[in-house]
């Protein structure tokens, strides 16, 4: 089936972006989501966040752990899908304390077409917490910028690992028309 | 087809790692888990050296992540055969920002040493140095002579390409020469060698 996605514009994706770089953000690391796809549009755009496209997460994982080691902050974006690739590689951030924040789009959690996306949907948060990094999720979007805030300031002011979960909710209903 | 008699290289990795990392002292090196971990510790432990002893596949996705953060810094990334197949996708990764100071080092005996020595995917008809030159590397150097150390070392230093060298070494276990575990330490070490200060 070909598909046409519908990329909608969003004023909390823009305050993402003004957090990140507000924060020092230098490297952008990712593997694309439909929900992503403004702020990484605006680090393409940037002259200091450099995006750093990633072919599954867990290299991203690796990615922003050297960024810190060479003294400069980075941070992760994926879709839900990708958080079950990473599990042994968070043992990288548990070993070293390595300051992590990563930024994730939810899928299979809701208005859902697609149930392939639903297993691991539902397990985002648990993979997460079994290898001891802290979750944060935001619902609405009046209540994105706080949320990522506090959990990018948890990160790296306060040395801590850290998720934040976008409701899939927030992202809308993917368009399904077949051409 | 033997398990363990067949060598795929004749290069001495001790030899090897020590004589590199000598002709690179200001390097920052990332190395991956097992062999190359110890190999690089048994040429002597400094600071700007960061020991993978677990996570793999990490190696050259984290030189990646230090090249882009240091630009005037050379790093430099000793990993295994094994290592490197784990994360063969960071090479797409560095291929797509093609960093100049980033040197990938692939010390390939053909086998998974630290697990019995299984025979890897590199002695079954995969070419590393292939896949870097596919992923748009500047250069890639299949190394089966030792005499090549200078001319690796002198990319390194250069800081004007992004390559891989593939040093074809012996399937010969060592003693092991066992660096520091305490990943916290390594970390805030490393970072202190640059100037970080710890939270």
């Amino acid at each position: 089936m070909d598909v046409k996605e519908q990329t909608l514009q969003h004023a909390w994706k823009d305050e993402i972006f003004d957090i990140f770089k507000r924060g020092g953000v230098e490297q952008l690391v990712y593997v694309p989501d439909a929900g992503h796809s403004q702020v990484i549009k605006k680090a393409w755009a940037d002259d200091v966040m450099k995006p750093v496209p990633v072919t599954t997460e867990e290299d991203g994982v690796a990615v922003v752990c050297g960024s810190w080691l060479g003294g400069k902050r980075a941070v992760l974006l994926m879709q839900s899908s990708g958080v079950g690739n990473c599990v042994n590689m968070f043992s990288l951030i548990k070993n070293c304390q390595f300051p992590f924040f990563c930024l994730v789009t939810m899928r299979g959690e809701w208005a859902e077409f697609n149930q392939w996306q639903t297993p691991m949907g539902s397990a985002t948060q648990q993979a997460f917490e079994m290898m001891g990094i802290n979750v944060l999720r935001a619902d609405m979007p009046q209540s994105v910028p706080d949320v990522v805030s506090a959990g990018f300031d948890a990160a790296f002011v306060g040395g801590d690992a850290v998720a934040v979960l976008l409701s899939q909710s927030l992202i809308g209903r993917k368009k399904w028309d077949a051409k | 087809m033997s398990q363990n008699n067949y060598q795929h290289g004749t290069i001495n990795r001790r030899e090897f790692v020590k004589e590199l990392v000598d002709l690179c002292p200001e390097a920052l090196i990332v190395t991956g888990l097992g062999s190359p971990s110890y190999d690089v510790f048994a040429a002597g432990d400094r600071p700007e050296n960061f020991y993978l002893w677990g996570a793999m596949g990490a190696a050259a996705a984290m030189g990646l992540g230090i090249a882009i953060a240091q630009p005037e810094k050379s790093v430099l990334v000793i990993t295994g055969d094994g290592e490197m197949l784990m994360g063969l996708g960071s090479l797409a990764a560095i291929g797509a920002q093609k960093p100049k100071n980033l040197t990938i080092v692939v010390l390939d005996n053909g086998h998974y040493a630290e697990t019995g020595m299984q025979r890897s995917h590199t002695s079954l008809g995969v070419e590393l140095t292939g896949v870097a030159s596919a992923c748009g590397f500047d250069w890639t150097l299949a190394v089966r002579n030792p005499v090549d150390v200078s001319q690796i070392a002198k990319q390194v230093n250069a800081k004007n390409s992004v390559g891989l060298a593939n040093i074809f070494i012996e399937a010969i276990e060592y003693p092991k020469a066992l660096p520091p575990r305490d990943g916290s330490f390594i970390k805030n070490r490393f970072r202190g060698h640059l100037g970080f200060e710890p939270f």
